[in-house]
């Protein structure tokens, strides 16, 4: 019970909805998307998570999705959320933004939002997002920043882009925005089924870092860039969200609680919903969150490490996406019996870079998901 | 960015942070993107008086009839507004 009170779900991200019209093929959305979204949660569902949550100490919101822009109420629950003391992010691919929306969710409490572009010109952008939105993302950016909220943008690197990072950089700051999130492309969902395609080289990504700290240089203080490091090139894991269910609160969109956005792959967890249970039971109680908290679930080579406090084992989703067991060190680190799988994977990402490549790319849409759902009924029906 | 005389002009806590107290955390927080700080007693003392434009006499006055007898007051004040000016957790007010 002590150690349960220790733990503050300090971050809330409230997945709206998983309709989304952008069709990234690094999402890390399930490949499972529910083709209707009649079983989303409803506006006062989401209002009693909210409320729930900020007692239990969650304080930083993010609407996030799939594109939270879909929700007809998303300026009510800003609403509701700034009145119970949240500070509200809205992480959007700004599809459904207008100058008007901007300042209605501005009033309305909106603490920021962040942008994503998925190419840094008009092509690359359709091209690897599925939507022409080049121009509208920027006259998004350039609104949003004249009506003088916070703006962050976001650009996930991988194998088809990385080379625009300089691009992108460029035009992020001839736009005025003060922060940029160069984000490395992680596995999960649609990104794992893409992963051959999305996986940078090594030289992509010196490159790309070596871009990125030419430009911090030049522009001094300008802009604030994040660079977030690639899991498989590393050769020690990252924290799991800052350690499982010690921070972070993801709830989807049909009120399924995860300690992280990709924990759903992992077999055997239930997932308790809002709609049963309270959330306060659901983070201190629930087998779930208290699974693989702290270092007691640990098995070697970590329980023996002496910096397992420092990445807690790393990632329990990669670790079972690779290594078959949850329970396993994320086999990023290079003292998991099971590096040589990441070894193998990266590896086979140091071939030339062909531009056809692109073309082998999973979307992310309903309709792709219906096919990967039926190719995976077929292949486990010729397992039998 | 965030050039402006300390001993001359009026500042108050940018508007871009929410400042609040935080009852699971038992003490003061500034939020912004996607983070928060926690902040001490003494920096809560101050950014408290600084939701409305200040000065740093203004200040310096009010906080030591608040704290009275409080050694060191003006030099550990200074030195929090210079960093909270670096950091852009406060902002000149212009006329």
């Amino acid at each position: 019970m002590e150690s349960a009170t220790t733990y503050i779900p300090m971050w809330l991200l409230a997945e709206l909805t998983f309709a989304c019209p952008v069709q990234c093929s690094y999402c890390s959305n399930p490949l499972e998307l529910s083709a209707s979204r009649k079983n989303e949660l409803s506006t006062e569902e989401w209002i009693r998570v909210m409320r729930q949550a900020r007692k239990l100490g969650a304080v930083q919101l993010g609407f996030s999705g799939g594109e939270p822009l879909v929700r007809t109420d998303l300026e009510v629950l800003v609403v509701e959320a700034k009145s119970l003391g949240y500070y509200i992010n809205l992480i959007t691919s700004s599809i459904g933004l207008t100058t008007e929306k901007i300042t209605t969710l501005k009033g309305a409490g909106l603490g920021h939002i962040q942008i994503s572009f998925q190419g840094s010109n008009r092509e690359s952008n359709k091209l690897l997002g599925g939507t022409d939105s080049f121009d509208h993302k920027v006259a998004m950016t350039k609104e949003v920043i004249k009506q003088e909220l916070p703006l962050g943008l976001n650009f996930v690197l991988h194998r088809q882009n990385m080379h625009q990072v300089k691009e992108f950089l460029t035009m992020a700051q001839s736009l005025g925005a003060e922060f940029v999130e160069l984000a490395n492309c992680q596995y999960y969902g649609w990104g794992l089924h893409n992963r051959e395609h999305l996986l940078p080289s090594q030289e992509q990504l010196i490159d790309a870092e070596r871009v990125t700290n030419e430009f911090r240089e030049q522009h001094k203080g300008d802009m604030d860039i994040f660079f977030v490091a690639p899991d498989y090139y590393d050769d020690r894991p990252k924290k799991c969200s800052n350690g499982w269910g010690s921070t972070f609160m993801t709830v989807n969109p049909e009120g399924e609680v995860l300690p992280c956005q990709a924990a759903k792959v992992i077999p055997g967890l239930e997932f308790p919903n809002v709609r049963d249970h309270e959330l306060a039971d659901i983070w201190h109680k629930s087998d779930l969150f208290n699974r693989f908290r702290g270092t007691d679930w640990m098995t070697e080579p970590c329980k023996s490490c002496p910096e397992k406090e420092i990445d807690l084992g790393g990632c329990r989703c990669q670790a079972l996406m690779l290594t078959g067991d949850a329970t396993n060190a994320d086999p990023v680190c290079s003292l998991s019996p099971h590096h040589d799988e990441v070894l193998r994977i990266t590896e086979k990402a140091q071939r030339p870079i062909q531009e056809e490549d692109i073309r082998e790319l999973v979307f992310r849409n309903p309709g792709n998901s219906k096919k990967i759902r039926a190719e995976k009924v077929l292949t486990s029906q010729a397992g039998k | 960015m965030s050039e402006f005389s300390l001993e001359t002009v009026s500042f108050k806590l940018n508007p871009r942070y929410q400042f609040q107290w935080e009852e699971a955390q038992q003490c003061h927080v500034l939020l912004y993107p996607e983070g928060l700080v926690k902040l001490s007693d003494s920096a809560t003392a101050i950014l408290q008086r600084c939701q409305q434009p200040t000065t740093t006499s203004r200040l310096l006055d009010e906080l030591e009839k608040a704290f009275p007898g409080a050694k060191g007051l003006e030099d550990d004040v200074k030195e929090f507004l210079a960093d909270a000016q670096k950091q852009v957790w406060i902002v000149e007010v212009r006329d």
